[in-house]
């Protein structure tokens, strides 16, 4: 996993800050490169980081790779094995054990740490801890970058 | 002295494109060759037990269960899905698929199209899967990997516009050579190449980069003959053809293009190398023919104990309900992918449990999608054949078999791993085939008016493997305990991800074999067992 570096972080700043000003104005100046439809203002996030996540925030980030095997309403999936649900998941009351888990994966899940930085995997841990009624934010004390960043080494 | 092109690269300082050679081999294609040693042979009677459960049929288990069953075991296989293969799968016209979410996708191709959401290619020299074929009667064909008229872009190089592969290569070669012979001349390798040497050095580079008489790399017949003329040989009038002009090599170093010119290079992506007639799941097929009457389908495993000398199974018949079915054998050989097993119940000894814990799945989806008319062929004359982007689809396969044929045809739209996978992974079937459509509009504009249909597999999302493949956290320091069957073992592992040869279908066989090696010499060691 490419270990997530200075430079790929203002990287992505830059690619954000060009798509915001395209999606203002998403083909009336002729700069978007859309060609099959017209992507809503969000959409223009995805796929924007080049081997990086560009979307913040929790719901943003949860949504755009978290929701995939999770589910949208946090319910998971069951198949031959399960993606586990996140509804009321006592798992999720001290941040410790999510922000692992998103950093090192574990069984199906791969390691997410190489594809979102510090900011995202805490804003994403609090999400998980205050969506699908869940509430842990309050009594247990939120996620923070420097968290994440501790768990990394 | 020959130079291979790796050292020609490092001699002129080009370490970027060294690194991205190494990118490449490191990627799931690992430059592997296989062990394969010919048809196995258990021979001797099964005298500690010949009851074998094989949970799984994929290729790992189903060349088990071929097997045993030919040495003389009673074998039963346990099968989650509806039908045999695993991975190793093809969807065709009329086939539906539903995700794990419960979404399911119709296949709307024409007759006798398909796409391979899995494997789609058997390199040469994986010996185990072609000697299989060729027992088992699937017929092979050419795989078109390297395609030089098929392109190579970038959204930030020459404008967005796609290069043909044989201009990037053909190019980037001669200026490298160009710039190899003149740093020759100049003195700058006298401390690298002996005198005698520097003047085979630099024929070796006129002839290996087509550099003219003062070892310039110029427009001319002779570097059209290899990166095109611009305009072609013809008859009669206007025959004489007109050669074309190289691109500059700053343009072209810039450009990044020549990251993917060695793609095809690994000895798992050289020629020769194949695929099935009619879909990779003609494998499948062939395998299911000769070990059917041994699957119980729709099983889903929930259990595998072992007990001093025998194996207790439960699963759930995921088609009649009811309380879960449990059955005994003196042998196991699960090949169940650890993501799924994992989340089981069973008592493998703790140091093997602790990698099924820890390995995860990498995710991948693949498109298939489905044109009017093979535009490729008819506007681009590509047939078969691989262009590479730096989209977020990374790459266009065409399709190496019924070329020129009427109707429509089934391009392989995007095939894709990391932070994009994850992405595509979180939508939905037809959003993401929605973006993979807009994405390869950018390369082959006839998309938007030839689209006809299109389906996605996103690996996470398939309900019996939950990935695309296994990775090891420290395969160095656990791997030989893991494959190993311990003297109170009556379960062997075996898969694709007990192998040096991950991800391929080569690396499940090889595994199995070993297994089922090691577990014939438990089940015949008449010193054993008692
Ligand atoms: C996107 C992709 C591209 C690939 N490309 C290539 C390629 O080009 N060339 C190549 O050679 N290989 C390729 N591979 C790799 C190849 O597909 C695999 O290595 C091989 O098919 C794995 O075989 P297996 O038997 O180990 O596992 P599988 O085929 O996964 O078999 C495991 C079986 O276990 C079943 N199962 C799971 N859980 C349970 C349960 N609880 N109870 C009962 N049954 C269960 C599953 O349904 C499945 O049938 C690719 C794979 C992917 C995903």
């Amino acid at each position: 996993m490419i270990s997530k570096t200075t430079t790929l972080v203002a990287g992505v700043a830059i690619a954000m800050t060009g798509l915001a000003a395209i999606a203002q104005e998403p083909d009336q100046d002729g700069t978007s490169e859309f060609r099959t439809f017209d992507p809503v203002a969000g959409e223009l996030l995805n796929f924007a980081g080049s081997g990086d996540l560009a979307q913040t925030g929790g719901e943003a980030v949860y949504g755009a790779v978290c929701a995939g095997c999770h589910m949208p309403d946090g319910a998971g999936a069951q198949g031959a094995g399960v993606y586990p649900s996140l509804v009321e998941n006592d798992l999720l009351a001290a941040p410790s054990y999510p922000i692992y888990l998103i950093l090192e994966g574990q069984g199906a899940m791969p390691p997410l740490g190489g594809i979102m930085d510090d900011q995202q995997v805490a804003d994403v841990v609090n999400y998980i801890r205050s969506s699908f009624g869940n509430d842990f934010n309050g009594e247990w004390g939120e996620a923070t970058a420097e968290d994440v960043g501790e768990t990394r080494q | 002295m020959t130079m291979t092109r790796r050292e020609l690269l490092g001699a002129v300082g080009m370490t970027a494109g060294s690194a991205a050679m190494y990118y490449a081999m490191a990627s799931l294609g690992h430059a592997q060759d296989s062990t394969y040693q010919g048809r196995i042979s258990l021979t001797g009677e099964p005298t500690n037990g010949r009851r074998v459960l094989v949970l799984g049929a994929g290729l790992a288990g189903m060349t088990a269960a071929l097997e045993l069953r030919d040495a003389g075991y009673d074998v039963q296989v346990l099968e989650y899905r509806e039908k045999a293969g695993g991975r190793c799968w093809t969807l065709r016209s009329g086939d539906t698929y539903t995700d794990i979410d419960g979404v399911t996708q119709n296949v709307d191709f024409e007759d006798g199209n398909y796409i391979n959401p899995g494997p789609w290619r058997i390199p040469y020299n994986h010996h185990g899967v072609l000697d299989y074929c060729k027992r088992l009667g699937v017929r092979l064909e050419p795989f078109i990997q390297k395609n030089h008229n098929a392109y190579l872009h970038r959204s930030d190089a020459f404008g967005g516009e796609p290069q043909r592969f044989r201009h990037v290569a053909t190019d980037y070669r001669g200026h490298v050579a160009e710039l190899l012979a003149k740093a020759t001349n100049q003195g700058m390798l006298d401390a690298e190449v002996t005198e005698a040497d520097r003047e085979t050095l630099i024929n070796s580079l006129r002839t290996f980069g087509h550099l003219n008489d003062d070892n310039a790399y110029v427009e001319s017949d002779r570097t059209s003959q290899y990166r095109g003329y611009a305009r072609e040989a013809g008859g009669g009038r206007d025959g004489a053809p007109v050669p074309s002009e190289p691109m500059d090599f700053e343009t072209l170093l810039q450009s990044d293009l020549w990251r993917w010119l060695s793609e095809a290079e690994t000895t798992s992506h050289q020629n020769a190398i194949f695929q099935p007639v009619g879909g990779m799941d003609m494998i499948a097929q062939a395998f299911a023919r000769e070990v059917d009457d041994l699957i119980t389908y729709n099983a889903r495993v929930i259990s595998m104990i072992q007990n001093g000398d025998t194996v207790t199974v439960q699963y759930e018949d995921r088609e009649n309900g009811g309380d879960p079915v449990e059955m005994t054998a003196d042998w196991c050989v699960c090949t169940i992918p650890f993501s799924i097993l994992g989340q089981m119940d069973h008592n493998l000894p703790s140091a093997k449990a602790q990698v099924v814990d820890t390995m995860y799945y990498e995710g991948a989806i693949k498109f298939g999608l489905e044109f009017n008319r093979r535009f490729w062929e008819e506007d681009d004359s590509i047939y078969g054949g691989i262009t590479y982007t730096d989209l977020p689809i990374s790459l266009i396969s065409y399709p190496s078999t019924d070329y020129f044929s009427d109707g429509k045809g089934v391009l392989l739209g995007g095939y894709v791993w990391g932070a994009n996978a994850y992405q595509f992974n979180a939508m939905q079937p037809d959003e993401a085939v929605r973006w993979a459509v807009e994405y390869g509009s950018r390369i082959h504009p006839q998309y938007p008016e030839e689209f006809s249909s299109g389906v996605c597999v996103s690996w996470h999302k398939v309900p019996w493997t939950l990935g695309c493949y296994g990775i090891w956290q420290d395969k160095e320091r656990d791997y030989a305990g893991v494959v190993e069957m311990g003297p109170d073992d009556r379960i062997v592992l075996a898969g694709e991800h007990l192998s040096y040869l991950p991800a391929w279908m080569e690396g499940a066989i090889l595994s199995s074999l070993d297994a089922i090696a090691q577990l014939h010499v438990r089940a015949t060691d008449s010193g054993a067992g008692e």
